[in-house]
């Protein structure tokens, strides 16, 4: 984790200050370790998205934990970038159930639109494109993370929308693109369709609230 | 087929309001103060009448779990610790309720807290569920205005504390001991056992580790009573279970079906069946990326339930159902659950730090053929050697897909072996 970049000095910003205070209090007060996660979360969403080794050093001073112990963990993770990171970074689902519908074509997309590779970020600096593990809705596979958000149900002339808008700088809508909410099947549900039985559900006979509240 | 009223989770999809007072509409937070005040002992009673079982992917029965956790008080706090790590590849079910019933997961946590003699709970949340993390931030926020938990939870005089907590990328967080480790702001390497968790879990207390939906179906239980849940599925398979259904069918959804029900019943009725009918079915991966697949034969009558699914030579794992039509290279499939592996092992144990990446290699040579017909059962032999051999279960987990494959698709990959020396011999 050779840092080449010019050292300039990190510190959490007062708003973040006090967002450190409230993850450190989350723990009991000999762990303070614990909230390393969070912080290093912070700390990288403060700079610009990825962390070099002194923003890391920081945050192991911030928590009085040994450097070492900080390393160790910013390199097991997968989140933590330990090199700048695009705008947008391009998160690409390949595991089984997006490749089962179609995350090649989808990675294809990506390349051609953005014009890199995987592990690469475009020469302007506003996308990193990356393959990731199983993002874990597999349902509305395929999937792509930009940031923060998911972009689900995808095929690859919904991604290049997708990608032209981030790229023209204007919003984009996350979740499904195909006009469902969430995981729901499409044409109509097949559960909690019997709108009596879903709003009151029964208590049992041998009513354990008699006597109580 | 389980009827509307039997269901558990009635805003799965979030199509209602996912507030406190959209839950409370529902039926959460529905008399809890009364659950808690029957205190710790027929909590338990309740759950291990019900026979819960875990919904993380080992079916442990959960009422037992917590029965490990010490009697008498030595002075250390207890913890609850929710495992909402999801990362099974074909697993999507604890972020419908992280976002979409939240209410059921804080109330079910409290419930079960009371059950460990806790009176904090941390849920580790996978760190790319940014959302999800938030909407459950925001309810816990509407929990502890509503005085629903916090130091004296519902009015029953008992504290609870419920801590959300983000990961940041490691499968491997989602086994018990290396989430532990990670709450812990350390690398995600299973602990070794003993001691368990129950004696020395996070901060060396005892603390027991339950998944998302386990926690969440705690206050159906209680409310509904554990005889209507028992009634659900069949003996030892009890309850209902959110299935999460992808691949190759015509309309991927999640939904909560009863424990037992036939795999092929889940498909066509809730999915839209097969992707071309089910005669285009090659195979199926009933439980998530770790348990072996099962082929179109096998599909037509398993029910899918732990105990059905072992009998299968199969698991339940998480209920993910994978599906892959004929159109699938399985061998393929399988080497892309090969990689993942490979990439996800901690590193901590040789057999899995070194067999997974081995594993992974073999099985991109058997993709293309480029093999002899013994190495198929070499590679079954080293997938042997890393199972039982390491100190969690990734090991075992990286070498049962391999072993489903050439379980029941054998004669496929000696013909791409053979296919290729023929070509190899006529060039």
């Amino acid at each position: 984790m050779s840092d080449t970049q010019t050292q300039t000095a990190f510190a959490f910003t007062s708003e973040n200050l006090t967002r450190a205070a409230a993850i450190i209090a989350k723990y009991p007060e000999d762990y303070h370790a614990s909230a390393v996660l969070p912080l290093l979360h912070l700390a990288q969403k403060q700079n610009a998205g990825w962390l070099p080794q002194h923003v890391i050093d920081y945050v192991a001073d911030f928590l009085k934990m040994p450097r070492i112990r900080v390393y160790e963990v910013a390199t097991f993770y997968t989140m933590f970038n330990l090199k700048p990171v695009g705008k947008h970074h391009v998160q690409v689902c390949t595991s089984l159930p997006c490749w089962l519908r179609g995350s090649e074509a989808i990675v294809a997309t990506c390349r051609e639109s953005l014009g890199v590779d995987l592990g690469e970020t475009t020469a302007d600096g506003k996308f990193t494109l990356s393959e990731v593990e199983c993002l874990c809705a597999c349902v509305n596979a395929p999937i792509v993370q930009i940031g923060n958000d998911y972009f689900e149900d995808l095929d690859p002339d919904r991604l290049r929308g997708i990608l032209a808008a981030l790229k023209a700088g204007q919003s984009v809508k996350p979740g499904p693109q195909i006009g469902r909410k969430g995981g729901e099947p499409m044409e109509g549900l097949t559960t909690l369709t019997d709108e009596k039985a879903v709003l009151a559900p029964k208590w049992r006979k041998d009513d354990p609230r008699a006597g109580g509240a | 087929m389980l009827n509307d009223q039997d269901r558990i989770f009635n805003n799965i999809y979030g199509l209602r309001p996912t507030t406190l007072d959209g839950a409370k509409a529902l039926g959460d937070w529905d008399s809890t103060k009364a659950l808690v005040l029957k205190g710790r002992d027929w909590i338990i009673a309740e759950c291990k009448a019900a026979s819960l079982r875990g919904r993380g992917g080992a079916g442990f029965p959960t009422a037992l779990k917590w029965t490990f956790m010490p009697k008498v008080p030595d002075g250390r706090p207890h913890f609850l610790v929710i495992n909402a790590d999801e990362g099974e590849p074909g697993t999507c079910k604890d972020r419908e309720i992280l976002r979409n019933e939240p209410h059921k997961l804080i109330e079910g946590a409290l419930l079960t807290a009371v059950a460990l003699g806790a009176n904090a709970s941390y849920c580790y949340v996978r760190g790319e569920f940014y959302r999800e993390a938030e909407a459950l931030q925001r309810a816990v926020d509407e929990a502890y205005d509503a005085k629903l938990i916090g130091k004296d939870a519902c009015g029953s005089g008992y504290a609870f504390d419920f801590y959300v907590h983000r990961g940041a990328g490691a499968y491997i967080c989602g086994e018990e001991t290396a989430l532990i480790e990670s709450l812990e702001g350390k690398k995600g390497m299973p602990r070794l056992k003993p001691p368990f968790p129950a004696n020395a879990g996070v901060f060396g207390c005892p603390t027991t580790v339950n998944n998302v939906e386990t926690v969440s179906v705690v206050p159906a239980i209680l409310k509904r009573g554990p005889a209507w849940f028992a009634g659900l599925g069949r003996p030892n398979n009890t309850g209902t279970k959110l299935f999460c259904i992808s691949g190759h069918v015509n309309r991927p959804c999640t939904v909560e079906d009863s424990m037992s029900v036939p795999l092929k019943e889940l498909i066509e009725r809730h999915a839209g069946g097969v992707r071309g009918g089910w005669d285009n079915l090659l195979a199926i991966i009933p439980g998530g990326s770790s348990v072996p697949m099962i082929p179109k034969s096998v599909c037509e009558t398993v029910l899918m339930d732990f105990d059905s699914l072992v009998q299968a030579k199969s698991g339940l794992g998480t209920g993910a159902v994978m599906v892959m039509d004929k159109s699938t290279d399985l061998v393929k499939a399988i080497a892309r659950l090969s990689k993942f592996y490979m990439h996800e092992s901690c590193g901590q144990c040789t057999p899995c730090r070194e067999g997974t990446g081995w594993l992974y290699r073999m099985m991109k040579r058997m993709v293309t053929g480029d093999a002899r017909v013994e190495e198929i059962d070499l590679l079954e032999e080293v997938s042997r050697q890393i199972e039982g051999h390491t100190i969690c279960a990734h090991g075992d987990a990286s070498a049962w897909p391999i072993q489903g494959l050439i379980r029941h698709f054998r004669p496929e990959m000696e013909r791409r072996i053979a296919e290729r020396r023929s070509r190899t011999l006529a060039a």
